[in-house]
């Protein structure tokens, strides 16, 4: 038998039992000793208890996107492999607790207690686990040692030493059990390192000189403000968790209008009481920059689960006319620069600026390279007496000041208002203002990010994707070898880049892949172009991320 | 602030040609020049002040003020003002707004605000009647209060900011009459130098809307507190505050000892700058 270069092993169990753990430590042991890894969790909305489970796929090729498949199956307690039946296959291998997994066809049952528990305590058994994948992968065993030392760090020195010799007990076991997986490593893979969405929108931010943000948390965008949190002192960012997002959002807004580069991190709901800052930023051209993480509504939902279904809420939110910019990385690169890029557009056009991702985005990671440069384009000018906030200008572009820098004062009204920022209610002047607002629409689309083409330009099938859903649907593509299919993702939703016309013109059909129940994004595309066929739809809106044999069966029907 | 004793003209921060939407007589007149006379005594300068507001009469006061504006959404200007705060410590900042946008509309934003404590004045017009929106009810307006919409009168209690205030343990709670020209320009001032969150709620008439409150009932139905009162006793604040037979004018209450919000922040443990302005060339 051949051996496999890649492994799919998933951790099953109740919340609290140290899934998270062995998920950090063995993915770590499995990037330094330099293979590709990518990981992704989904879990349920309580603290303790129901049934969550961890993906992690290990490579000799990088892999960034969810799979059924599931090489090797670890149940954590004993109703851990119900709920994960149907994707049980011949060929997954049960690997557990023997009490757990013995009545399990294709199991192998060890007696992990009772090996953690010659080590001086039964908690050990998760180090003895994560020992036993690390031999089946035939990780280096420094890297074993090293992360579980690590990990345990804060430990005293006889835990530390009992948990690296179970873990050692574990490898050994795991690596005499020859499962035939044979993963090559690169020095490469070695000098990555792991990174996951809300880390990536997070560090781009800061690289796009956020500093300052206010929230209010809510799963899955809580994490983003962690992050910056957790990076406050580092990097000089105000942080506040406000009372509510209504707060949290005017508050943003003012933090631009007196100087800062401000975000808020949300998630539909919160968004929702959010709308009317975002109409504010529209009317008072002060800039707000919104990351909102999706998951399935309408209402609370499915609050730790994953959609795309908050477009149409974030395209239209708002009451009156005015430009926004919305981006949905579909990568951690995408995300890093497109975060740090909305706040040079958001300073630039002076309108709010979205930043769409989802629970599964968010909470799944893979090995990268360094992120790429970006730079801090800054706007803000220093005023004289003579300023007005609302210059009339040839693109309707005022340049902004601040108050307390320069001589000029800094005037901003929620009312309609004269180039002084001074209250007005005469149609001339609304008419001007109306016009130099929406006018800094042309210039927008001209910065507008152009969709990717993934696959073969001949393409006589087109599939669209947008935010999170791009390396699925790549590797899906890759793996069906259609030389007639290819993908067109868009990590700018909004305005839509008008170059997007002629790939889709150029199918014969067009596909659109969305998790969501309506296809919100098929759905603006019909309102933007004419004569694009919009009706052929793939969505998924049951809270759980496509997978990759998902969306090749999908395409396989839609292709054939 | 200046080391002289010379104010400035309280002129410098009139706003040339302003078309001013209030009533003949309203109340906002008396506030306006108080507010003017305060800044000036202080010797601001109007580029080094931030009037934050939401919506309603008494929110169109930085429309009249020559000084920095952010005229916001109703019942939000304190949420943007404490952010303002944040990232330019260096301005004098100060709210203002009616007891609609305040107490009702931004209920939420008061509590926490106060819970902050940053170094921001809050001043409300509470005229205890919506102005704007034509004579409703407001969040002060007392039971059984005839109006535009309470055709019967209004029956519930009226939310009482003064007490709500002690009771959160706010760092400078004042009330004043906006026809006591002299003290309403010294609690102002007195707001604006205390170190941390004030609040003056300043009584008002609405002279089209509330026939109830007029300049002579406020006359005959408030109190000036004596001397020999001591802001400092909670107890004797909270009592003051829940009296409502006569309303007290002055400083209610003070706690001097209150750590002030923007000064806890990670960004200024080290580096007293203002967030607005590193990276700026000044």
């Amino acid at each position: 038998m051949e051996k496999k270069s890649e492994i799919s092993i998933v951790l099953s169990g109740a919340a609290g039992q140290g899934i998270q753990a062995v998920e950090h430590i063995l993915t770590r042991v499995a990037k330094d000793s330099g293979f590709h890894v990518f990981a992704t969790k989904e879990y349920m909305s309580r603290v303790r208890g129901g049934n969550n489970s961890t993906e992690i796929r290990i490579s000799s090729q990088p892999v960034k996107a969810y799979v059924d498949r599931i090489d090797i199956l670890v149940p954590l307690n004993d109703n851990a492999i119900e709920r994960l039946r149907p994707r049980i296959t011949e060929e997954t291998i049960i690997l557990g607790e023997k009490k757990y997994v013995e009545n399990e066809k294709n199991s192998i049952g060890i007696l992990l207690e009772e090996i953690a528990e010659s080590f001086g305590n039964k908690i050990y058994e998760n180090s003895v686990a994560i020992g036993i994948l690390a031999g089946i992968i035939n990780a280096d065993e420094d890297a074993l040692v090293n992360n579980i030392k690590v990990y345990f760090s804060k430990k005293s020195e006889e835990v530390i030493k009992a948990n690296v010799n179970a873990a050692l007990k574990g490898y050994e076991i795991g690596k005499s059990l020859d499962l035939r997986f044979e993963i090559t490593p690169s020095n490469e893979v070695k000098k990555q390192y792991l990174l996951n969405g809300s880390e990536a929108v997070a560090k781009g931010a800061i690289a796009g000189g956020c500093n300052f943000i206010s929230s209010y948390p809510m799963s899955p965008a809580t994490t983003v403000f962690t992050e910056l949190s957790r990076l406050s002192k580092q990097y000089g960012i105000l942080v506040d968790q406000a009372e509510d997002e209504i707060a949290a959002a005017n508050m943003a807004i003012a933090a631009w209008y007196a100087g800062a580069r401000a975000m808020v991190s949300t998630s539909g709901g919160g968004f929702a009481l959010m709308t009317e800052a975002i109409s504010l930023s529209g009317m008072i051209e002060t800039p707000i920059v919104v990351h909102l993480g999706q998951r399935p509504g309408p209402a609370t939902g499915l609050p730790t689960r994953t959609e795309q279904g908050d477009l149409n809420l974030v395209l239209y939110a708002g009451h009156g006319d005015f430009p926004r910019i919305i981006y949905a990385p579909g990568n951690l690169c995408e995300a890093y620069e497109l975060s740090a890029k909305a706040f040079n557009m958001a300073d630039k056009y002076q309108v709010p600026v979205f930043i769409l991702t989802d629970q599964y985005f968010l909470d799944s990671f893979y090995n990268v390279d360094e992120m790429p440069q970006v730079k801090i384009e800054p706007y803000i000018v220093k005023t004289d007496e003579n300023y007005k906030r609302y210059t009339l200008t040839e693109d309707g572009i005022s340049p902004r000041g601040i108050p307390g820098y320069g001589n000029g004062l800094v005037r901003v009204d929620s009312d309609e208002h004269d180039e002084y920022g001074h209250i007005t209610e005469s149609a001339e002047v609304r008419r001007k203002m109306v016009e130099k607002r929406l006018k800094k629409m042309e210039k927008i689309i001209q910065d507008a990010v152009p969709p990717k083409l993934f696959g073969s330009e001949n393409y006589k099938y087109l599939i669209v994707t947008w935010g999170s859903t791009q390396l699925i649907v790549k590797e899906a593509l890759e793996k069906l070898g259609n030389k007639d299919v290819a993908m067109l993702h868009f990590s700018q939703v909004y305005p839509v880049p008008p170059i997007a016309e002629s790939y889709l013109k150029k199918a014969q059909k067009v596909i659109f892949l969305e998790q969501n129940a309506t296809g919100q994004f098929a759905n603006l595309i019909k309102l933007t172009f004419d004569g694009v066929d919009t009706r052929r739809r793939i969505l998924k809106y049951d809270g759980f991320p496509f997978s990759v044999e998902q969306v090749m069966e999908a395409i396989s029907k839609e292709v054939e | 602030m200046g080391s002289t004793n010379t104010a400035f003209d309280p002129k410098i921060y009139d706003i040339p040609d302003a078309d001013i939407a209030w009533c003949p007589g309203c109340g906002n007149f008396g506030i306006i020049n108080e507010l003017k006379t305060a800044l000036a005594q202080l010797q601001l300068d109007p580029t080094q002040v931030v009037l934050v507001s939401g919506i309603g009469q008494a929110a169109k006061m930085p429309q009249y003020v020559r000084a920095n504006m952010f005229n916001g959404l109703h019942g939000r200007s304190l949420p943007a003002a404490v952010a303002i705060k944040m990232v330019n410590p260096n301005l004098v900042v100060i709210a203002e707004s009616g007891d609609g946008c305040t107490y009702g509309e931004g209920g939420n934003h008061f509590i926490h605000t106060i819970r902050k404590n940053p170094d921001i004045t809050n001043i409300v017009h509470d005229n205890q009647i919506y102005g704007l929106t034509k004579g409703q009810a407001s969040p002060t307006t007392a039971r059984g209060q005839v109006t535009t919409l309470q055709f019967d009168g209004v029956i519930v209690d009226p939310f009482n900011p003064i007490a709500v205030a002690v009771a959160l343990d706010a760092s400078f709670v004042a009330r004043s009459f906006s026809g006591n020209f002299q003290l309403t320009v010294e609690l102002i001032k007195m707001a604006i130098k205390h170190k941390g969150y004030a609040l003056i709620d300043i009584l008002q008439p609405c002279v089209t809307f509330n026939k109830v409150n007029t300049y002579q009932w406020y006359r005959e139905n408030t109190y000036l507190l004596p001397d020999s009162y001591d802001p400092t006793d909670r107890q004797a604040a909270f009592k003051i505050a829940t009296d409502t037979s006569k309303l007290a004018l002055g400083v209610i209450y003070m706690n001097p000892n209150k750590p002030v919000y923007e000064e806890q922040l990670a960004p200024y443990q080290i580096d007293k700058t203002p967030v607005a302005l590193r990276g700026l060339e000044l």
